[in-house]
């Protein structure tokens, strides 16, 4: 035994036990913000991606956020008088990277404390999962991430807000029986579904199924294995089938190959509809003119038309403020969305401020506003969003809130909405839900939250 | 007196290299084990220590195969997976304890580390690194495609329920900080141990060259496939590491050919064939673009376009591993030790 190596064990056997000590007693806590000069105001950490395959994406997302919050600050003087600060961190849409940055992030800015944070992609959103309970800072993943989620009593800190991959498959059927003529005509009808072969796409089997059985379509799967930019077999399988409808769940490349390979086997694009990580310009433009016709599901439709445009439009695009190096797409379907995650953390830190104070608010409080959140469409009309947002609210048994989603047609250069909400049936849904997050609380060993005692001791 | 003990060690080259580490190694073990704890944050334990701990010990493991034995490989993401896949298995489905599953999944790595090293026997340099990269795209595949692995969750992602070791909670930055540091230091010491004993030569010899290691006497095939197996264990403890001490849930996008290319990067940017240098390149690596970030930040977010920063960041990054490696092919470690060998000898020379 070499002294080196001896030295090594007895500093092991001194040294662990301390280190276990400090970090048990430590651990209960929510995280502390680190004292500044700017604690009179808010942070909203942006977790972004300008690098990497996703970048082209992720600089309208940033920017549309960016834009919003300058807004706010500059014509609405910040949030009640609480003006918001902001900082970005690359992920490079990776686990590794985003808990790094969230570490970096969780203990405020300069003194602004984190009010949600917001993990931008779902590798870091299910790493993250533990960590935010630990530290009492909510995280929102609108329109991705664990559906199961929804369950607010195994999953205090998580918000899969507006439109779960459950929520989406409902909306889809529903919005097939608005074109068939009721929901009594989807019997016997085909229903196609090509998806991703991940865990992404494989999402909606459950729910597809619950539904097929409970109204009387056939329910066909086929999978496209990643990339999926060869998908010859799996569109000879559609043509096969005849189905009257395909909903498309791919993303990335496998898009636009997926309708160009759909019509080059003479099935017709407006057949076609794509689920949310399958609507923007970026997923059609490629295709070209095979994409004329497609239709999208999304909870925030493109266009630049809505009122909020005009607002940002006046204040900041016209100014030359905007983040956008390429205003043209300004009211893409990412712009969009970004401007949405924007709005749900602003109005969060409004009805947080309503109980706590106009003040900056912490984690613990976002987390108490986001389960209190309400949009109804009068304040969606006073905010700008009427249209684009629908209408939302989230109680701490169901952190989704929404659950509708609109359709857009793409007409070979712009989407156009062709439909209204199409609302999700989520009752029909829940125990499914209920059912996944039961057993991951099992898995995991945690005790759900009684939310009948939480309710009296918050009102 | 020192210059006689020279002459007789030149006359006589089998005397034993002498031990390099006085108080060194001390002095570093004291400085991880008791005052980084004590001074470093939260961040500094959790975000930044333990990811350079765990990639430093995947360079370890890819630098036994390819540093010592010679055997090139892009299979290393591939075999990290296995680590944390196997582990999570054994933990769920066989409800074994946390630090046996990991001891376990290291088997088990070792195991398919041994089947994909088979065609070393036949093929060599770049045409084994092809095959190699079977293994990457095969573990991915199967990760992904069987539900079984992930215990049948939606989201295709493993979560261990509870971090414990021994009783005591290990969750918090602090914990895996101490457990990440004890596995690092003490497979680390086995390696030092392994590659300076006779299967350590052995491997040398066989990477130096594989016929006149034969002429000797050294079983050449059974070098490499060993190689492959003690290597893939090291893998398989990182990529248990990876998983659950660091990200805390992972997903086969965690260990994909990126990550392979990355380890791979550590070694030959730290130095081939050298242990100090895997802890080296996964510094480099690891904290080098985090520093670059938090300069930028500091200096330059607000004046320069946000993208065009991180694009610049990835460019400046680049061009100080091409300047290091034109300076020193053979890694930093290298140049470290030329360094200390030149600040050591009096008069100082440049």
């Amino acid at each position: 035994m070499n002294p080196a190596s001896a030295a090594l064990r007895a500093l092991r056997r001194v040294a662990l036990p301390v280190g276990l000590v400090t970090c048990l007693a430590t651990s209960a806590f929510a995280v502390d913000t680190h004292p500044g000069p700017d604690s009179d105001k808010q942070f909203f950490p942006i977790a972004s991606y300008r690098v990497g395959p996703y970048a082209s994406a992720g600089v309208q997302i940033w920017a549309a956020m960016i834009d919003y919050l300058r807004y706010v600050n500059e014509v609405e003087g910040g949030i009640n008088g609480v003006k918001i600060v902001w900082q970005e961190c690359e992920t490079e849409w990776t686990a590794d990277k985003g808990i790094e940055c969230y570490e970096r992030q969780k203990h405020g800015l300069n003194g602004a404390p984190v009010a949600i944070y917001l993990p931008n992609g779902a590798p870091a959103a299910y790493a993250l999962t533990d960590r935010a309970a630990q530290d009492k800072i909510p995280l929102i993943t609108l329109a991705y991430g664990r559906t199961e989620a929804t369950d607010g009593r195994v999953f205090p800190y998580i918000f899969p807000v507006i439109l779960t991959f459950y929520s989406e498959a409902s909306a889809l059927v529903n919005y097939i029986a608005e074109r068939e003529g009721g929901l009594d005509k989807l019997k016997g009808k085909k229903i196609a579904t090509v998806y991703h072969d991940s865990a992404y796409g494989r999402e909606t089997l459950e729910p597809l199924e619950l539904l097929a059985k409970t109204y009387g379509f056939e329910n066909i799967q086929i999978p496209v294995a990643d990339p999926g930019n060869e998908q010859s077999s799996q569109w000879r399988q559609v043509r096969e089938a005849k189905p009257d409808w395909v909903f498309l769940r791919t993303w990335g490349v496998s898009t636009p190959v997926a309708i160009k390979t759909a019509v080059r086997f003479g099935f017709p694009a407006d057949r076609i509809i794509g689920d949310v990580w399958a609507s923007s310009e970026e997923d059609v433009l490629p295709a070209g003119e095979a994409a004329k016709g497609y239709l999208a599901l999304t909870p925030y439709p493109a266009g630049a038309s809505f009122d909020i445009h005009q607002r940002l439009k006046k204040a900041i695009i016209d100014t030359g403020k905007s983040d956008l190096r390429d205003t043209s797409t300004f009211g893409s379907v990412y712009y969009n969305s970004g401007l949405t995650d924007a709005l749900i953390f602003v109005e969060a830190v409004r009805i947080a401020q309503k109980k706590f104070g106009n003040r900056p608010i912490t984690g613990t409080e976002g987390q108490w506003a986001l389960e209190h959140l309400k949009l109804d469409n009068a304040r969606l009309k006073e905010n700008g969003f009427y249209g684009l947002v629908q209408e939302l609210q989230l109680t701490p048994a169901d952190h989704e809130g929404g659950g509708a989603a609109r359709v857009q047609q793409w007409d070979g250069t712009k989407w156009t909405p062709v439909s209204d909400w199409v609302q999700a049936d989520r009752a029909l849904l829940r125990p499914l839900i209920d059912a996944k997050s039961a057993a991951y609380a099992k898995e995991k060993g945690i005790t759900p939250r009684d939310l009948s005692q939480d309710l009296s001791k918050q009102q | 007196m020192s210059h006689v003990l020279s002459q007789t060690a030149r006359l006589a080259p089998t005397v034993l290299p002498e031990r390099r580490f006085g108080l060194r190694l001390p002095l570093l073990l004291l400085l991880a084990f008791v005052a980084v704890p004590l001074l470093g944050s939260d961040y500094w334990l959790g975000a930044i220590l333990v990811p350079f701990l765990v990639l430093s010990l995947a360079g370890l493991g890819l630098n036994l195969l390819t540093g010592y034995a010679g055997q090139t490989s892009l299979g290393s993401g591939g075999f990290m997976a296995v680590g944390a896949f196997a582990t999570f298995g054994f933990v769920v489905h066989g409800g074994v304890p946390l630090p046996l599953a990991v001891l376990f999944a290291g088997l088990v790595t070792a195991g398919a580390g041994l089947l994909f090293g088979l065609p070393s026997d036949r093929i060599k340099g770049f045409y084994l690194m092809v095959s190699s990269l079977a293994a990457q795209f095969f573990f991915e595949w199967l990760f992904q495609k069987f539900p079984w692995f992930y215990n049948y969750g939606s989201s295709g992602t493993i979560t261990l329920p509870r971090l414990e070791a021994f009783g005591y909670d290990i969750g918090t930055a602090v914990g895996r900080y101490y457990v990440t540091l004890t596995v690092v230091v003490l497979l680390t010491w086995i390696a030092v141990n392994l590659v300076r004993s006779q299967t350590g030569r052995s491997w040398m010899a066989v990477r130096d060259m594989d016929t006149a290691a034969a002429v000797i006497g050294i079983r050449v095939y059974r070098s490499k496939v060993l190689a492959f197996a003690v290597s893939s264990f090291y893998l398989g403890v990182a990529g248990a590491l990876w998983a659950f001490l660091y990200l805390g849930s992972a997903s086969v996008q965690s260990f994909g050919i990126s990550r392979s290319f990355q380890i791979l990067f550590i070694i030959i940017i730290g130095g081939m064939g050298s242990i100090a240098g895997n802890f080296i390149g996964a510094a480099f690596i690891s904290l080098l673009p985090l520093a670059i970030d938090h300069l930028a930040q500091a200096f330059f977010a607000g004046h320069v376009d946000a993208g065009l920063l991180q694009n610049i960041q990835k460019a400046l990054f680049g061009v100080l591993i091409i300047g290091f490696l034109i300076k020193e092919p053979d890694g930093l470690a290298r140049l470290f030790r030329t360094l200390g060998e030149r600040l050591s000898s009096w008069p100082l020379r440049f």
